[in-house]
């Protein structure tokens, strides 16, 4: 006996919470990057626990894509994270808040 | 119907307004051309309606009548007033005395106000009052008639306060409109009712429908609201306050607005509006009573004024409380006659007290003046004209009105008003002398009084000219009641019924006896030397000081509605508008303030605490959703 | 017991506490190799799916290459440091936490209504993948989402160049007294003489 699609599909939703969570706590944006990544790893999860579910192979396709674009998005991420650093010294989200009152 | 002329009667008032105009641009400039030109539109105008009244004569009496329809004013739904000049016996007289004797004043005023370097505006101004009262008398329909009553309350208000730099000028001015505004405002709802029963404001339809269309009562509030504005205007009992404060004024105005015109325009109403009147009995009474009470009243003041222009002032309050009364027992035509010698005499007295007090370099100090005849010669003869002519010496002008009037009294059981009309007269005659004497008799009281001078010719001819009018104009126009101008006016006005009475010449008899009387009783105590008037007034005190203040009527009103109005006027500026309205404007954005304050700090920057937000909302949408299903 | 769901059983929780690990670890680091740890476990679940082929992209393009280039940028920035543990913001983590756990009890309760906690996958998935996941993979890939393909191929050209300009360091020319300041005052310089 196989293991429940569901199963797949609640780790999927638990990593996603946890990665939540660990955009929400965590200040140093290396951190929060990275949970994102958490993040995009159970949605891909979801999707190819549905294809198997429901015999489409389009869920493992998008799962691909959605790794490709991953890939460049960390990429451009981090360059980005990484000119701010050299403008701040710092890699702080919670400094960051010109757009205060 | 009248000839050639006809068509020129917009004229009249056209060329005083269209001098005004100029005047108003360019006066400045014009220098000493300004008084000239707008002399010479009002002489102009005075020809002109010679011409026209001419041409009125030389029709048979029926066919006294010219209507000329300028153009429509206003044509809304039913309701149409157009600007309609109406030429009749009755604004024939009148046309001939605004222009004649205004023409006369303006060429005095240009020798007045040689000096003043805002004459191009006053010029402007007074030319502008002289359209608007030929405005008023022309008029046609009780609309333009308002806009002319208007329009001389506006530039009377402006001529007041010419000299607006002091403030006792300006506010002098205020209470005049003020004042003239609480009947103007009643005569406004007068005209309301007048639309509201006739539909039309014109005079020919309403005066010949009014006795088919009126109850007695309605005529009675018609009638009455029209006098509040002709009780404002000519300055009677209780609105009679302004006119002794007008005097702040420059002297030709005082001659003009306030001797010989404007105030004359309240009994020139009255007798327009007397179809009315007559079909409401009560409305000539309260005419009548109000005409008695105003004439003793303002004669006791003007007796103990100190001021020259304040005595005249008075006197012209209490002159037109007899011509009050005229009209009150129906005798239009001994009215407008009285109306025309008071014009000649009062503009006389005005313009003469204007060079007394040039002479006496601008004071005006009835104590400080004396043995003033043998510096101003002129003055003297022509004010001395005058004042005779006032107080009812035979042969002058204002012995024939006023003898007329009493004789109406006396000859339609009147007694009372006849007894009180001549105990006016007897006080008249008193406060004439008393002036005559203390400003041209007896020694000289001040500097000025000894270093007096006499007037340019350009500002005694004017006088000449009006003391020929004091003179003849009773001989001239009209000797008895039923005299030529009466009978001038009876197709517009109708005839005044008269019973017998005393005989005549016993009226007059009295009459002069009264007169001589009084002046003799002046002469006495002001001009002989043998009695000293300031400790014979001092005796007379308090009533003396009292009658001086005008019987404390304007404390009256002080106290019991202007200092009320003005402390209602600061509760709702300081209070209601700065602390309620101001307060709760202000306290809508200050709460808007402390709201956005507080608000403001949801937005801390931090980008966790947006995401946080974010992500709780996920959670409570997608609650909901899972609920929902 | 079938061997799928002994793996399974043995590397969901491990791909959860190395989840969990990645959040309570103070050294950015550790944090990096908990996500490698998780990236594996995923991997692993991928294969249990029958994607043999996104198993093997996993662990090549997430593990091999992103993790990678986090690695690079963290030791770059020199962000080896150990983080703060104070939270300044009311009432994050708590209502951090009360979210997440909320946001699973949803997600659980939609998966029951949806998919049903006991369904299992039905067998046809084999004959579709007659050949081979790959083969099986690249029929629909290079067949219906050919546009795609050639679309993120283009996003991928174009997320090298933004990096590199975004990247790029300024130059411009300074004294050699400058240098010595920076150098002296301890910060990194971050510039070089012009030549």
């Amino acid at each position: 006996m196989r293991t429940p699609i569901a199963y797949f599909l609640l780790l999927a939703g638990v990593l996603f919470a946890l990665g939540i969570v660990g955009v929400l706590v965590n200040r140093n944006a290396l951190r929060i990057f990275m949970s994102v990544e958490l993040q995009l790893n159970a949605v891909n999860l979801t999707l190819v626990a549905f294809a198997r579910l429901r015999n489409d192979l389009g869920g493992q396709v998008l799962a691909f894509f959605s790794m490709v674009v991953a890939a460049a998005e960390v990429v451009v991420g981090l360059a980005i994270i990484v000119s701010i650093y050299r403008r701040r010294r710092s890699v702080d989200v919670d400094e960051v808040r010109e757009l205060r009152w | 119907m009248v000839g050639h002329t006809a068509g020129a009667l917009w004229v009249i008032p056209a060329l005083p307004l269209a001098v005004s105009v100029v005047n108003l641009f360019v006066g400045k400039r014009l220098g000493r051309w300004s008084g000239i030109i707008a002399t010479v539109a009002v002489a102009a105008s005075f020809a002109v309606a010679v011409a026209v009244v001419l041409d009125l004569v030389s029709a048979p009496a029926e066919q006294r009548l010219e209507v000329q329809h300028l153009f429509d004013w206003i044509v809304s739904g039913g309701f149409a007033v157009g600007a309609d000049l109406q030429l009749d016996a009755l604004s024939a007289t009148m046309i001939l005395v605004i222009t004649g004797v205004g023409s006369l004043i303006h060429l005095y005023a240009i020798g007045y106000m040689a000096q003043d370097p805002r004459r191009g505006r006053f010029f402007a101004y007074l030319n502008l009052f002289v359209f608007f009262m030929l405005m008023l008398v022309l008029a046609g329909n009780y609309l333009l008639l308002y806009l002319g009553w208007e329009g001389v309350g506006l530039c009377s208000y402006l001529l007041i306060g010419f000299w607006f730099d002091r403030v006792e000028n300006a506010e002098a001015a205020k209470k005049a409109f003020i004042t003239t505004r609480i009947g103007d405002t009643l005569m406004l709802v007068g005209l309301a009712v007048l639309v509201f029963r006739f539909g039309t404001l014109n005079f020919e339809t309403i005066f010949g429908s009014a006795g088919s269309v009126l109850t007695r009562d309605a005529a009675t509030v018609i009638s009455l609201l029209l006098l509040a504005g002709a009780i404002g205007k000519s300055a009677q009992i209780p609105l009679h306050v302004w006119l002794p404060d007008a005097m702040a004024g420059p002297t030709p105005v005082s001659a003009l607005i306030h001797a010989a015109t404007m105030v004359t325009a309240g009994v020139y109403l009255v007798i327009r509006s007397h179809v009315l009147f007559e079909l409401s009995g009560t409305a000539l009474t309260v005419v009548l009573v109000i005409g008695v009470m105003t004439t003793l009243f303002a004669a006791t003041c003007a007796l103990a004024q100190y001021d020259i222009k304040r005595v005249l002032a008075y006197s012209t309050v209490s002159q037109l409380g007899y011509m009050f009364m005229a009209v009150g027992m129906r005798a239009y035509g001994v009215a407008m006659f009285f109306l025309v010698a008071h014009a000649c005499y009062k503009a006389l007295l005005f313009l003469g007290a204007g060079s007394v007090i040039h002479g006496m370099h601008d004071d005006q100090d009835l104590r400080r003046m004396g043995g003033l005849r043998r510096a101003m010669p002129i003055t003297f003869v022509t004010m001395t004209i005058a004042a005779l002519s006032q107080a009812g010496i035979p042969v002058l002008a204002g012995f024939y009105a006023k003898d007329a009037l009493l004789e109406v009294a006396q000859r339609t059981d009147r007694t009372a008003v006849y007894v009180l009309g001549t105990v006016a007269a007897f006080l008249t005659a008193l406060y004439l002398g008393r002036m005559l004497f203390l400003t041209f008799f007896g020694a000289a009281r001040s500097d000025a009084a000894e270093h007096a001078h006499e007037s340019p010719a350009i500002m005694w001819i004017p006088l000449a000219v009006l003391a020929v009018g004091a003179v003849g104009a009773g001989l001239a126009i009209q000797t008895s009641p039923e005299g030529t101008l009466s009978a001038f006016l009876e197709p517009v006005v109708g005839a005044v019924p008269l019973g017998e009475g005393m005989a005549l010449a016993a009226l007059i008899t009295i009459a002069v006896i009264v007169a001589v009387a009084a002046l003799a009783l002046a002469w006495l105590v002001y001009g002989s030397g043998r009695v000293d008037p300031f400790a014979l007034r001092e005796r007379l005190e308090p009533m003396a000081t009292a009658a001086e203040r005008g019987w404390y009527v304007d404390r009256a009103y002080d106290v019991a509605i202007v200092q009320p109005l003005k402390a209602f006027a600061r509760l709702t500026g300081d209070v209601v508008d700065t602390r309620i309205i101001d307060g709760a404007v202000n306290g809508v954005g200050g709460i808007v303030k402390r709201v956005a304050a507080g608000g403001r700090l949801v937005q801390t920057g931090a980008v966790r605490t947006y995401a946080l937000v974010l992500f709780a909302g996920v959670v409570v949408v997608l609650g909901f959703i899972g609920v929902r299903a | 017991m079938p061997l799928d769901n002994v793996v399974f059983w043995v590397f969901a929780p491990i791909a959860v506490a190395a989840a969990v690990a990645m959040l309570l670890t103070r050294h950015v680091i550790y944090a990096a190799l908990f996500l490698v740890a998780n990236f594996a476990c995923i991997a692993v679940m991928y294969l249990l799916l029958d994607a043999a082929f996104l198993f093997a992209v996993q662990i090549i393009v997430y593990a091999g290459a992103i993790m990678v280039l986090f690695l690079f940028v963290i030791m770059l920035l020199g962000v080896d440091r150990i983080d703060v543990r104070s939270e300044r913001l009311f009432l994050q983590r708590p209502l951090a936490i009360v979210l997440g756990i909320g946001f699973v009890v949803e997600v659980t309760a939609a998966i029951r209504a949806g998919v049903g906690l006991s369904t299992h996958a039905p067998e046809g998935f084999d004959q579709l993948q007659q050949a081979g996941n790959t083969q099986a993979v690249a029929a629909v890939l290079f067949r219906d989402y050919f546009f795609p393909f050639e679309a993120t191929s283009i996003l991928l050209i174009v997320a090298a160049i933004a990096a590199m300009v975004l990247a790029q360091r300024k130059v411009r020319a300074v004294t050699q007294a400058e240098i010595d300041a920076e150098v002296a005052a301890g910060q990194p310089s971050d510039v070089r003489t012009a030549s």
